[in-house]
């Protein structure tokens, strides 16, 4: 399939210029040989092989995505999909007004939670959408099933627009070239986006929707483009807060078009028309609101809807006055009164709105903001700086494509492409602030190293084929390419070269095969792991599966009152009321930090201090994941330390000294005797002194940091044990009721 | 039918045994007598007549039957134990420490006299109720100013004690005019346990020493933090007294008069019958016991109990309040009974209005914040047992289309809109 993509590519090149089909017989395609017996036109060929390559792409895209339905079952993996499956299913339930209305009295108790205020309602309504579609078509299908399918569905739809991205890039100089390819080759951002069913899989088909769409205004200058590109960016405001990312980018790039002075009346009419329109849609969304023209975010859209205007006002003034001098001295007193305005008006800005920066995006600006100030948002792997190794395992060979590809677009300068080096350049720098961003920088770097191979891949068939046809080549184009004809006078010169593209050819597909290759061996080792389900590979090399999740949340749904309230660390909110149906104290959607600092002190402090905090938040169970036994390293006690200083962001009563030693984070005998006795440690460790885990160590030797832990005998006296998986991953307290005769 | 029937059994006895108080009779009527011989049952059976005349059905047994058990197949064969035997080292039949500890702590209730010879058994259940005997063996209450004045002068042993808690809950609305006669070891309350009380204390004089050795050291235990007789309401509103001598419940002790040193009345009768008479009613439940039905709370104007209350809501709630009398439930009047609108903190703290029938009232409006809220009444009275309700409601913010149509502040875009 893939060697079909990229014949395509070259295919698309032949016909753009109009070539004979000689090259074909060259580039094995056995479909190619049929076609010739079909006795199309070229014109016909080439779109069949489109839509067929598209039709095998888009199949593709899907495929991929399924490793983790088939290897496991259709179900939702990770945290926030757990939520988002929730939320879906209350909204098919209680329809729209009940969703949007929703107040979720299970979590954060007892604060309660808006659902309808606090979410991006894109997806749960697309899936809801898809769902009351395919009933009414008679499908009786579960919201589960479209939940699980519905983002591998959207991922197919993302490659489908990028391929018109790429076509309407392409369109100035490439004409159609990129599309195979950059179709071919988005197949790593698909992968990300395997974590089932979460918001960014349809955010990233609506950010691309949006860019496409607006690419195309620009390009048209046509109202209706522009208008288009509006509701794709109402989608994108409404599936994922990442349209921040679209409304400071395109500005941006009106921007620069204005600097390098390629004003024009599409550009006004497209990005007016977007702008306006996307903001009145954006602020119907609740989470939004008026944070669209309050906040410091959103303000750079804004500014330069202002400055298009006095463009336009300058242009129009400027056709009024004929004289030069009358024009300058306008200008002066305008530019003086301006600023002056402009000045008050920030002065006024900064006294009345109170500027709620959003750590996150402060972060992007800042990659160390938060490291000093906010540990919650540092605390979520999501939010770390991405590794270089990340890069590589990402992108692969497009790591190096990549600055190729720009260098094309330079070559190549139109609006379109100058979209594309903006999109690229800052979504590659926000990708290497923050890990979840490389999906926004994927499809750019996908669309940018496409442009690479297919002009590459260009420059090579001509020289190919100007070496077949040395006489023809300067006739047949006339016009159209007087650089390729000189080029061809050139390429006599030199007797191997011939040999050489064919051999430099046969190397790009070699590379973009592995790549390929590369890619599905990504999506279906790294990207369709579910948390929920943990496997390992037992002793003999045998797939071992841990159930130990699943078992807890059933048990707790099982032999719980329906009441109960949960106190776990934030992480596993989601799936407890998700999969467990009780009431958490705190879970994914971390809205309230001094909530989680609360549960971060408790299970920080000894346990007579946290039973206090326990008592005063009404939790009955306490839950806590525990890997020493299986050797599962993502555990309580290996996040323990953020919840040290996430507590003690809000309570200095907690130091995070105090449960370290030297500097060193350790649970053997070694440790600092507040870690040894803290909540945590004693919750992870109960009983955990008496086990053999491993043939030739101690009892309560920990397989998860590989030490014997130092407090063997951990004595519980304000909490018991009530249940423990099979696997010892989950573990569940219940708070005792306070001593009936003391 | 019979399947039905022998539900009906199992249903009924579970609830029995989820009940620890009979809900129609809160009274414990079945009580277990251990003695440490049945010579007591004789010289202390003023006290066992009055508890009998009261209706109660007394059950003696040698504390160390082979036969004795306090419960079988899992139900509590008594309601109420008395331990008359302070030298016991160990129960017989199935009965020991923990097990009389778990017979408090499923609701039952427990008198307790030790003796200046109490065992270590004896004295491991009182520390397990809040109560530290002084650990002297020997030792017993002295009191050189209030002891009670005998033929034998020089015994200052015997403790004419009138140092009473003040609370007509726990010791009958008439006034104990006679001091209370007391010979035996003394205790102190363990400052760790909120919920045990001295109901006869020691006067400021006296002293915890063995009578017949010369002082060596300071006696560990001095003046009034010297308990003589304690009761301890558990948090499931068991009730336990406690007191340092089994010789203050003898008949010679009821009937002997009483006179206190330094005091110029002499009492024909001590006051030890009445002290005991009404802290046993106290004990057994026959007084200052609560119950709180009826819970209700709705939106002002409906009947019906919504799942959910919005912001700024008006409701009214209400909760009915019975006190047992011993025969009957009548209504509790008090003045002193609140409410909390409660999440985190109390939101809305209102005292009810009663009818004087019971029926505790108020309305109140839901304050602007939503969240998960309780109605809580933690009524904690001397002498009373606890109520403590709390009913979870979840308080939701407007829905969108239940905030105001029109606002002033919003005419100029009103006018804006229509003028376009």
């Amino acid at each position: 399939i893939r060697n079909g993509g990229k014949s395509d590519s070259v295919n698309g090149h032949k016909s753009g210029s109009n070539q004979s089909p000689s090259l074909k017989s060259d580039l094995i395609s056995p479909t190619m040989f049929n076609l010739k017996t079909l006795k199309l036109k070229t014109k016909q060929q080439e779109l069949l092989i489109r839509v067929t390559i598209l039709c095998l792409v888009y199949v593709l895209a899907f495929i991929t995505r399924l490793f983790s339905v088939l290897r496991y079952e259709s179900m939702i993996h990770e945290f926030d999909p757990c939520f988002n499956y929730r939320t879906t299913l209350f909204l098919t339930q209680k329809g729209f007004y009940g969703f949007w209305n929703w107040f979720d009295s299970e979590s954060w108790y007892p604060l309660g939670r808006i659902i309808g205020d606090t979410l991006y309602p894109g997806l749960m309504v697309t899936a809801a959408l898809m769902y009351w579609t395919l009933r009414f078509l008679r499908f009786a299908v579960h919201i589960r099933e479209v939940c699980v399918l519905g983002a591998p569905f959207f991922a197919s739809n993302t490659t489908l627009v990028a391929y018109f991205f790429g076509k309407e890039i392409g369109d100035l100089g490439f004409r159609g070239r990129p599309c195979g390819s950059c179709t071919d080759s988005d197949l790593p951002w698909l992968h990300l986006e395997i974590r089932s069913y979460d918001n960014e899989g349809v955010a990233i088909f609506a950010l691309l929707l949006t860019f496409y769409l607006f690419v195309k205004a620009v390009n048209t200058g046509s109202l209706a483009w522009a208008l288009a590109s509006a509701f794709g960016y109402f989608y994108m405001v409404s599936a994922w807060g990442g349209y921040v990312f679209i409304i400071n980018l395109v500005p941006l790039y009106v921007m620069v078009l204005l600097i390098t002075g390629r004003y024009s009346m599409r550009l006004y009419v497209a990005y007016n028309c977007m702008y306006v329109l996307g903001m009145l849609l954006a602020m119907q969304i609740r989470f939004v609101g008026f944070q669209h023209v309050q906040s410091g975010e959103h303000m750079a859209a804004m500014g330069v809807f202002f400055l298009l205007q006095v463009f336009y006002f300058l242009d129009w003034v400027k056709h009024m006055l004929s004289d030069t001098k009358l024009f300058q001295a306008f200008l002066r007193i305008t530019v003086t009164t301006a600023v002056v305005v402009g000045v008050v008006a920030l002065g006024a800005l900064q006294l009345g709105i109170s500027h709620h920066g959003r750590a996150a995006s402060t972060l992007l600006l800042d990659p160390t903001y938060a490291k000093d100030h906010i540990p919650i948002i540092a605390s979520v792997s999501e939010h770390q700086p991405t590794a270089w190794s990340s890069f590589m395992f990402d992108f692969h060979s497009l790591l190096f494509l990549f600055p190729a590809g720009l260098y094309f677009c330079f070559k190549r300068l139109s609006d379109a492409t100058i979209f594309l080096v903006m999109y690229g350049l800052t979504s590659m720098y926000f990708a290497g602030v923050m890990v979840r961003l490389i999906l926004v920088a994927t499809p750019a770097v996908c669309l940018i190293s496409a442009i690479a191979v297919s002009a590459t891949i260009k420059n090579l068939t001509r020289l190919v084929r100007a070496k077949n046809k040395v006489p023809s080549t300067g006739s047949s184009k006339g016009a159209s390419s007087t650089k390729s004809s000189s080029k061809a006078s050139l390429d006599q010169s030199l007797p191997f070269q011939r040999n050489g593209a064919i051999a430099l050819l046969v190397g790009a597909f070699y590379l973009l095969s592995k790549y390929a290759t590369h890619c599905t061996w990504v999506t279906s080792e790294a990207y369709s792991s579910p948390s929920i389900v943990l496997a390992a590979r037992g002793a003999y090399g045998n797939r071992v599966i841990f159930y130990d999740y699943r078992e807890a949340y059933f048990w707790l749904r099982q032999n719980t009152p329906p009441d109960a309230k949960v106190m776990s660390w934030w992480d596993y909110g989601y799936q407890i009321t998700a999969m467990g149906n009780r009431t958490v104290i705190v879970d994914n959607n971390t809205w309230n930090n001094t909530h989680i600092a609360t549960v971060g002190r408790a299970m920080s402090s000894y346990e007579d201090e946290a039973y206090e905090i326990m008592r005063s938040l009404d939790v009955d169970y306490v839950l806590v994941v525990f890997g020493g036994v299986t050797g599962y390293s993502s555990d309580d006690i290996n996040k323990f330390l953020w919840m040290v200083r996430i507590g003690g962001g809000v309570f200095p009563v907690i130091k995070e000294p105090d449960y370290l030693v030297n500097g060193e984070y350790r649970v053997d005998k070694g440790a600092a005797p507040k870690m040894l006795n803290c909540l945590m440690y004693k919750l992870s460790y109960y009983r955990f002194g008496e086990l053999m885990t491993e043939y030739g160590k101690p009892p309560g030797y920990d397989r998860a940091r590989g030490v014997e832990i130092g407090n063997k005998d951990v004595k519980l006296e304000y909490l018991e044990e009530v249940f423990t998986t099979s696997n010892w991953i989950v573990r569940i307290y219940k708070v005792k009721p306070p001593n009936n005769r003391w | 039918m019979a399947k039905k029937l022998s539900i009906f059994i199992a249903i009924s006895l579970v609830l029995s045994l989820c009940d620890a108080f009979n809900l129609d009779n809160p009274s414990s009527r079945r009580i277990l007598v251990l003695l440490d011989d049945f010579a007591i049952k004789s010289s202390h059976s003023l006290f066992f007549n009055s508890l009998q005349s009261r209706g109660f059905d007394l059950d003696f047994k040698l504390a160390d039957d082979p036969k004795n058990a306090l419960q079988r197949y899992g139900q509590y064969l008594y309601d109420g134990l008395i331990l008359f035997s302070p030298s016991v080292q160990r129960f017989g039949g199935s009965i020991d420490a923990a097990a009389i500890l778990d017979f408090i702590d499923s609701g039952h209730d427990l008198i307790l006299a030790a003796d200046t010879s109490a065992s270590d058994l004896i004295r491991e259940i009182a520390t397990e109720c809040g109560v530290d005997y002084d650990e002297d063996q020997s030792s017993m209450v002295i009191d050189h100013t209030s002891y009670a004045v005998s033929e034998t002068e020089g015994d200052h042993t015997l403790i004419a004690a009138d140092d009473f808690i003040k609370s007509e809950v726990i010791l009958g609305s008439k006034k104990i005019e006679a001091p209370v006669l007391f010979q035996g070891i003394g205790h102190s309350l363990n400052p760790a346990n909120s919920l045990v009380l001295k109901v006869l204390s020691a006067s400021p004089a006296a002293y915890s020493a063995n009578p017949n050795s010369k002082l060596a050291q300071p006696p560990s235990l001095t003046g009034s933090s010297i308990s003589l007789v304690s009761v301890l309401q558990a948090r499931n509103n068991a009730r336990v007294m406690i007191s340092g001598s089994l010789s203050m419940f003898s008949n010679r002790f009821f009937r002997s008069s009483a006179q206190k040193a330094g005091s110029s009345t002499k009492h024909q009768k001590s006051g030890n019958e009445q002290f005991f008479t009404e802290l046993s009613k106290w004990i057994f439940h026959e007084r200052g016991h609560l119950k709180a039905v009826n819970v209700r709370h709705h939106k002002s104007g409906e009947v019906e109990e919504p799942g959910m209350y919005r912001i700024n809501d008006d409701l009214e709630y209400s909760v009915e309040i019975f006190e047992w009398s011993g025969t009957s439930w009548e209504p509790y009047v008090a003045n002193d009974v609140q409410v909390q609108f409660y999440m985190m903190s109390p939101y809305v703290l209102k005292t009810l209005s009663t009818d004087g029938k019971g029926l505790y009232s108020t309305a109140f409006k839901v304050p602007d914040v939503y969240g998960v809220f309780q109605f809580k009444v933690e009524y904690q009275r001397l002498g009373y047992t606890t109520l403590s309700l709390s009913k979870q409601i979840p308080v939701r913010p407007f829905r969108h289309n239940e905030y105001e149509r029109f606002i002033t502040a919003a005419f100029p875009y009103y006018g804006a809109s229509f003028s376009m």
